[in-house]
């Protein structure tokens, strides 16, 4: 049974329609991501899913009952918010409390409860303080056991991360998908950093102007866009205009300008099936720069100008020029990286390619 | 001078002019009437000078002075009372508008614009024997002769609400307004009903703001003495009519003196309690 289904779920903002048509299924237990850029209605539908507001058509249902006119109290979902939404007036025991309250838990069951929610996100021994005297991560972990004590059918986090800085919010993404591994919620979170989502979702919905774009497991989502804004917004690609030549049963072929003709497996562009125009999609992490004349083995070799380096330690992006195309490309630093001006020899491997139809856009 | 003592010396400078303003207008003022209300009236005219416990001991055991300090009191907490049951809906509903939230608080603002004075007569307009309110009810036959509904305790009352309330609004609204709304919608996560989570959440959360305009009000209504003259009753005056009667009319400064110290010695006992429990940071927030 699916936790959560979104029915043909329509927001509409007065003129503005913030959720086009959407419908979904949320998995039993599984932890789901709607990842978009902000204004996409990523968090729209979450606050739809949470009942704090109404859809203008269609149906929610959780746990198979319709929760359309279920007020949000009645729901029994855990939320946490970006900026935490602790009560500053209430202890840290009281926050995570809170929930139990209105739910008929005997005393001494919600103090055992609380303690065992403080001791999940790892928080024993600060029950009785006041939220302001914690960090933004303790106070983030404490809105997270309020979260999760009433257990929760769904948890529902809305950018629960974004306040943190870096190096708490990876902390904070491999606690949090341990906590909700551990006690196994169907879980639907909400961020605008792919990085998040692809490190913790079990499947991720990328959503651009109200409308899904595509639903898919993390590695599906990254190695097979479905479309050029999912593969411009998931990671640095390089989107290039190209024609396919050919296609036959398991490839499909694709040539364009500069480029050696190349052949792609049929499963990383399931949308070609004719020939015609394409998009040929390359991770910029997958164009790997040699020194001018390497002779390339299975690889396809294709001789480039660097433009421009941006150096970022560890690795750099390069700007690089294949006749009229831009492309870049993100290396590991061996040694030194190229300097700009230098002409090198970019490797790459065909089944690391994508391609797209290309579709009249409306 | 070294740059410590002169970045230490910089606050005075800023401070002094206020300093200067409040030790000329009101410290020396006050010292003066502490030493007056010492002095003796005598019926030749010019006040005989000294240390005299007269006027004290008339102020501290006249029933009659303390029966109208402790009927002062109680017109200013019911005062307060009525603002913030008035107040605090008013105050909730501006600070959940969506709208144009600054067009309301202008409203608020507005009365402001009338003299105070003004405001308080214009209730004899509504309220007086040939005012708005008899003459409608005669018209539509509902009575038949004016009923008297002025110069009473009640009267003053809502006078003084009238011309408290918007303080009482404004200071709650800004506790309200600072209160994040996901609290709200957090709790309702939790299963509490939109009544519960604002028992629970907002409502201790705006206390603050609450306390500050009741004191407000409370120390406003208590020093009164426009209100009762215009709208009470001859057996109506409240505390600083005393005061005004001692020192206009009897030219009695010195007993005068002694009143006015007393009403301000009970406010401010008052005052210190009150900032015990509730604090005082809110009143300057509520006020800037």
């Amino acid at each position: 049974m699916s936790a959560v289904t979104l029915n043909n779920i329509v927001k509409r903002f007065g003129d503005y329609t913030a959720v086009h048509q959407m419908s979904l299924d949320i998995e039993e237990g599984s932890f789901v991501t709607l990842l978009g850029p902000s204004g996409c209605g990523k968090t729209t539908t979450l606050r739809m899913i949470a009942g704090l507001l109404d859809p203008s058509e269609g149906e929610i249902a959780i746990k198979g009952k319709r929760v359309n006119d279920v007020p949000i109290h009645k729901r029994n979902l855990g939320l946490v918010f970006q900026n935490y939404a602790l009560f500053p007036h209430k202890t840290v025991a009281d926050n995570v409390a809170f929930g139990l309250n209105y739910r008929n838990v005997s005393k001494e069951d919600a103090r055992r409860k609380v303690a065992e929610a403080l001791d999940l996100v790892q928080l024993p021994d600060l029950g009785g303080r006041y939220p302001k005297e914690l960090s933004g991560g303790q106070q983030q972990r404490i809105a997270l056991a309020r979260a999760i004590v009433i257990e929760p059918d769904v948890l529902l986090l809305d950018e629960p991360l974004s306040a943190l800085d870096a190096n708490l919010r990876e902390d904070m993404r491999v606690e949090l998908k341990r906590i909700q591994q551990s006690i196994g919620v169907t879980t639907v979170f909400v961020t605008h950093d792919q990085t998040e989502a692809l490190a913790m979702s079990d499947k991720i919905i990328v959503m651009s102007e109200g409308r899904v774009e595509q639903i898919g497991a993390p590695e599906e989502v990254y190695n097979t866009p479905a479309s050029e804004f999912v593969a411009q917004f998931l990671g640095a690609s390089n989107l290039l205009s190209a024609s396919c030549t050919g296609v036959s049963g398991g490839e499909i072929a694709v040539e364009l300008p500069g480029f050696p003709r190349i052949v792609i497996p049929k499963q990383r562009a399931p949308t070609v099936s004719a020939p015609g125009p394409v998009r040929l999609i390359i991770r910029a992490e997958r164009l790997v720069l040699k020194p001018e004349g390497t002779v390339a083995g299975e690889e396809l070799g294709v001789d480039a100008a660097v433009e421009n380096v941006d150096y970022q330690g560890q690795s750099a992006r390069y700007f690089l020029r294949v006749g009229e195309q831009q492309l870049q490309a993100i290396n590991m630093i061996d040694d030194h990286p190229f300097p700009a001006g230098s002409k090198v020899t970019v490797q790459l491997r065909a089944k690391d390619c994508a391609a797209l139809p290309v579709e009249a856009r409306t | 001078m070294s740059i410590e003592q002169r970045e230490a010396r910089q606050p005075w400078i800023l401070l002094s002019p206020a300093l200067a303003a409040i030790v000329m207008l009101l410290i020396v003022p006050l010292v003066f009437i502490v030493v007056y209300s010492f002095w003796l009236k005598s019926a030749a005219g010019a006040d005989t000078p000294g240390f005299f416990l007269d006027n004290w001991q008339e102020a501290l055991t006249d029933p009659f002075y303390r029966d109208i300090l402790l009927n002062t009191l109680k017109i200013a907490a019911i005062t307060t009372l009525v603002c913030a049951l008035l107040g605090y809906p008013a105050a909730f509903f501006i600070a959940r508008s969506q709208g144009n939230k600054v067009g309301l608080l202008v409203l608020l603002m507005l009365p402001f614009w009338i003299s105070y004075i003004i405001r308080t007569m214009s209730w004899i307009n509504i309220l007086g024997v040939s005012g708005a309110l008899n003459s409608a009810m005669i018209w539509l036959g509902i009575i038949n002769e004016p009923i008297q509904m002025l110069y009473n305790e009640t009267t003053v009352i809502l006078g003084l609400v009238h011309f408290l309330l918007p303080f009482m609004v404004l200071n709650i609204f800004v506790s309200l307004d600072g209160i994040d709304t996901n609290l709200e919608d957090a709790a309702s996560s939790l299963g509490a009903t939109r009544w519960q989570g604002f028992l629970q959440v907002t409502l201790p959360l705006s206390l603050p703001g609450l306390a500050a305009g009741g004191l407000l009000c409370f120390v406003l209504s208590a020093g009164t003495y426009i209100t009762p003259v215009i709208l009470g009753g001859p057996r109506d005056a409240m505390f600083a009519n005393l005061v005004y009667e001692a020192i206009i009319r009897q030219l009695n400064w010195p007993l005068g003196s002694a009143l006015s110290l007393l009403l301000l010695a009970v406010l401010g006992v008052l005052v210190i309690i009150y900032n015990r429990y509730l604090g005082m940071a809110q009143l300057a927030k509520g006020l800037g």
